[in-house]
């Protein structure tokens, strides 16, 4: 039997949370030495199969199937494909840089990071599932730990409303999107919950069209699709540094991502059917989020509302349905994960020690953060859409894809790119240029090497994919082929 | 009838046969230990139950499904798994019991635990509606007398008179609809055999479907299902705390194992006209008991609500009279059981070192001991149905034999009530987590654990673990349990 990559890369983290929960609680630095080890040590694992998957053989790849449940058809069923392998680098790149930032946490850091590994099993499950039940099971573990994490860690003034808002949201979203993956159990009359069984299962066009909405708004919902988009921002805000980043960065591709499997991937022709109202939501999302985020006067609010923003080209590029709109968004995903993730981290770089994030209040950090303001100023790069950096790679693709599909609605999102660009850079003067508030002056350091290391890591990925598009699209590419079969 | 014995005729009955052992055992020992040694006695009542367990496991497992003793107990798998269910509960509530102040020293708690679990284990298998009455009482009065047993303390008193009222008077309305479908089916007192009888339409449906109501007034009462719940709160919240724990789990799955017997067996020919009926009061339960539980500010009361609540999830199984339905249903009760076990044991724990069981007193938990906070994580998240505990894989499989049935709604009733039980339960987790005690010196208030509490804690996080991930086996067992029905 081949080594099983990704069953030890899903619970390498839970398992150094049950570590991590057995030590004693004072141990606060060799809590954080085990954490970092097991972060590192998936970051490894996750470049490795990135690098290891076969693209030129495509489909699903490191496939592990072991009976869970046979009489019911449920499986442990864990495979990755090109569409999902860029996810698990994503999140073992979060994972990494998150654990990095944390170590600051001094309040019970072995709960933290024990919560916080919980929720990255989740993650990671979910990206390698390949049987709808144990999806379910691994999304449910992603969402819980974030009550805790928020409401325990987070920021005081919000986090109690904040934390069981966003819990609350995802779970609904969850069992609603549950309920349609019964009915799909049940219709499909192959007594499997295999994602693979279930993807030729042919259902009629009447189930496909009932159950794709409460299927994709389901899963939809953990990616802040308007309407359902008001619990993230202050889900961000609320959040701890290192959970915001993994909300952001990672939480809500897991939303788009099993949007994608579970609604267009099992019922492609109610995504066909529904196109159009998602392609309105979405660009509700883009254009409107683009907006809000440039008048918050809060740093983390902008970045939040911004990811709403991007979030919603990730859904557009899906409801295109056409090759160049899901390669985009699937890159978007990835491009999007670890820009907000290094956003966050700046942006806790500067909280720990201002104690603000009020926008007013800031300015003149480049002179004592300059790696950070680089940083930075390369996330609004990418946030932008600049060429040369991996949200151009994304962006190009799904408005290409857009323009196909419905002009008119690509011409009214664009707007948000000038917005975008608008309020990136009203950030980036205010917060690292112009004069440093006298209450910070001389008070104010630099951030640590291993802050250095983390931000450097996501810079390098960010340009690197923006220079070397080969080094994704050709993987993305292999995933959607799959898709657009699926679609007929 | 002739009258041979067999050995299987010992076999079906052995677990009750070494439960009244060794209740004489407690007894007998009871009288020899000193006053201050008699705590140990829970030791001996837990080990003594395991050993029947483990005794039962090895030579009493039923292979093909039989009448014994004249049709009035039937030695089958479904009756056999809800026995081990139920002493394995009472092993549990005896450690719980040992550090009780009221409960631990007193011999005859111990005692009353056992002839309950003796009542439960006979009711899990009479097939024979005079047993079944009979088995019934037997459980109860030990129940009555437990609730009430803080005889200083008039809470307990008043719950005690309480369940004794309600509980007589239900019982009533039942011996009342057994006595009429005694007249109408001629004498014939056998569940199995009036099945017959139902199935050949030689009873009118509509006489045997009024009936059915009245024994369900009995069984509701059992199971807290709505509208008979209203004894629940008062009760649970009045007894000394392991024993709502144990009548919040084994009594309420004994009640279930006599519904699904009753009206999957004696009465599925008019599923129809009973199923809508159950399926409104499991929606009632549901939405009552997770709406009033959201304002309650007593953990007991809290978790009395949140039991009604799981009564109605656990029925949604038996209104889809499916194969699955009956499984999830008894896969339900069990990690409901294993869950709510723990649920109530943290909270004896818990007023056993504070002396309250108000929610706000949880406050900073965490810090007084991290392990207790712990296992309260586990037992909450698992009644909010979420991963990896068994609440989860219990929730999803009465769910989908639900919409195998075509239910919808009620699978979507159902999904909208766990949303709000995760908003409570995650408040309850809020005051352990997120809140600190008063003067912020949890250091210097610990909560320790006797090794009694440890133990019995641990083996229940580990068996709702268990349950949640590794579900085969316990799903193996749950569905033999449910085709040894028929």
């Amino acid at each position: 039997m081949a080594f099983p990559i990704l069953s030890v890369i899903v619970f390498t983290p839970i398992i150094a949370g049950m570590i991590i929960l057995m030590m004693p609680g004072e141990r606060k630095t060799e809590i954080r030495m085990v954490a970092l080890a097991a972060a590192a040590f998936d970051l490894i694992l996750s470049v490795w199969l990135y690098f290891a998957y076969d693209i030129t053989a495509a489909g699903y790849q490191f496939q592990e199937m072991h009976s869970w449940l046979p009489s019911f058809g449920i499986g442990y069923h864990l495979g990755v494909d090109g569409i999902s392998t860029p996810l698990i680098l994503l999140t073992g790149v979060v994972m990494f840089t998150g654990v990095i930032v944390s170590q600051s946490i001094s309040d019970r850091p072995r709960e933290f990071f024990a919560f916080l590994f919980i929720l990255a099993t989740g993650v990671f499950g979910v990206f390698a599932s390949l049987d709808l039940f144990l999806l379910f099971f691994f999304y449910e573990i992603a969402v819980f730990p974030m009550y805790l994490l928020i409401s325990i860690w987070g920021w005081v003034k919000t986090r109690e409303y904040a934390a069981m808002k966003l819990t609350l949201y995802l779970f609904i979203g969850s069992v609603i999107a549950l309920i349609g993956a019964l009915a799909m159990y049940w219709a499909s009359g192959a007594h499997s919950f295999d994602l693979l069984v279930l993807e030729k299962a042919h259902f009629s066009t009447a189930f496909q069209n009932t159950w794709f909405m409460p299927v994709f708004m389901g899963f939809a919902i953990l990616g802040a699709i308007f309407p359902f988009h008001n619990w993230s921002p202050d889900g961000h805000v609320a959040a701890p540094t290192a959970v915001s980043m993994f909300h952001a960065g990672v939480l809500m591709k897991l939303g788009a991502f099993a949007a994608l499997r579970v609604g267009i991937m099992l019922m492609p022709q109610g995504a066909i059917y529904w196109k159009w109202v998602i392609l309105g939501l979405a660009a509700v999302n883009i254009v409107y989020g683009a907006f809000i985020a440039m008048v918050q006067t809060d740093l983390k609010y902008v970045i939040g509302f911004s990811s709403v923003s991007h979030m919603g080209l990730v859904m557009i590029g899906f409801a295109t349905l056409t090759r160049s709109g899901l390669i985009g968004s699937t890159v978007q995903m990835f491009s999007h994960g670890i820009m907000t993730a290094l956003f966050f981290a700046s942006v806790g770089m500067i909280y720990n020690q201002t104690h603000t994030r009020e926008i007013s209040r800031l300015g003149g950090f480049v002179k004592v953060m300059p790696f950070t303001a680089i940083a930075f100023i390369i996330g609004a790069l990418v946030s932008m859409g600049m060429p040369g950096f991996s949200g151009f790679v994304a962006e190009f693709p799904i408005f290409m894809g857009l323009w196909q599909t419905a002009p008119i609605i690509a011409i009214l999102s664009v707007i948000s790119i000038i917005v975008t660009a608008a309020y990136m850079l009203l950030v980036i003067r205010r917060v690292f240029f112009g004069e440093m508030p006298e209450e910070f002056a001389g008070r104010m350091n630099d951030v640590s090497v291993m802050d250095k290391v983390a931000l450097g890591l996501i810079s390098i990925l960010m340009v690197g994919i923006g220079l070397f598009p080969s080094l994704m699209v050709p993987m993305v590419s292999s995933g959607v082929d799959h898709i657009l079969a699926l679609l007929g | 009838m002739t009258f041979s014995f067999t050995s299987s005729m010992i076999m079906a009955v052995l677990p009750e046969i070494l439960l009244l052992l060794l209740g004489i055992i407690v007894l007998i020992v009871d009288l020899l230990l000193k006053e201050e040694k008699r705590r140990n006695l829970g030791w001996l009542t837990a080990g003594g139950l395991l050993t029947i367990l483990i005794v039962s496991l090895l030579v009493a497992r039923p292979s093909e499904a039989e009448l014994v003793w004249g049709g009035m107990v039937r030695y089958d798998g479904m009756g056999f798994f809800f026995k081990m269910l139920f002493i394995f509960a009472a092993a549990m509530t005896s450690l719980f019991m040992m550090d009780h102040k009221a409960l631990g020293h007193r011999g005859e708690a111990y005692l009353l635990l056992l002839a309950s679990t003796l009542g439960m284990s006979l009711m899990a298998s009479a097939s024979d509606i005079i047993m079944l009455y009979l088995a019934i009482e037997t459980t109860s009065i030990p129940l009555y007398i437990l609730a009430g047993f803080m005889t200083g303390d008039d809470r307990s008193t008043e719950a005690g008179f309480k369940y004794l009222l309600f509980g007589a008077l239900t019982s009533t309305v039942m011996l009342y609809g057994l006595s009429l479908l005694y007249g109408f089916s001629g004498g014939v007192t056998n569940i199995y055999e009036i099945g017959e009888l139902v199935a050949s339409g030689a009873l009118a449906p509509l006489l045997v479907a009024g009936v059915a109501m009245l024994i369900l007034v009995g069984i509701g009462f059992k199971v807290s299902i709505f509208p008979f719940h209203f004894w629940a709160p008062d009760v649970y919240d009045g007894s000394p705390t392991p024993i709502s724990g144990f009548l919040s789990t084994a009594s309420k799955a004994a009640g279930f194992a006599i519904l699904l017997r009753l009206f999957l067996v004696a009465f599925p020919q008019i599923s129809l006209s009973w199923s809508l009926l159950l399926a409104v009061m499991a929606t009632l339960a549901m939405t009552l008991g997770n709406l009033v539980a959201m304002a309650q500010t007593n953990i007991k009361r809290l978790l009395a609500y949140s039991s009604i609540a799981h009564a109605g999830y656990a029925m949604i199984g038996l209104v889809a009279v499916s194969e699955l339905g009956t499984t999830s249903t008894i896969f339900y009760l069990m990690a409901y059981i294993l869950t709510n076990l723990a649920a109530f044991g943290i909270v004896a724990a818990v007023s056993h070192v504070t002396g309250s069981d108000e929610i706000k007193d949880y406050s900073g938990l965490s810090r007084r001991s991290p392990g207790l906070a712990l296992a309260m994580l586990v037992a909450f998240l698992s009644l909010a149905g979420m991963p990896p505990f068994g609440g989860f894989v219990a929730k999803v499989f009465v769910f989908a034999a639900a919409m195998e049935a075509n239910l919808v709604w009620l699978v979507v009733v159902g999904v909208l009530n766990s949303i709000v039980g995760v908003f409570y339960y995650l408040t309850v987790l809020k005051y352990v987590y997120l809140y600190r005690m008063e003067d912020e010196d949890e250091e210097k208030h610990p909560i320790p654990l006797s090794l009694s509490y440890a133990i019995a804690l641990t083996v229940l996080s580990i068996g709702i673990l268990l349950v949640g991930t590794l579900f085969a086996p316990w799903f193996g067992f749950s569905g033999a349990a449910a085709i040894a029905l028929f």
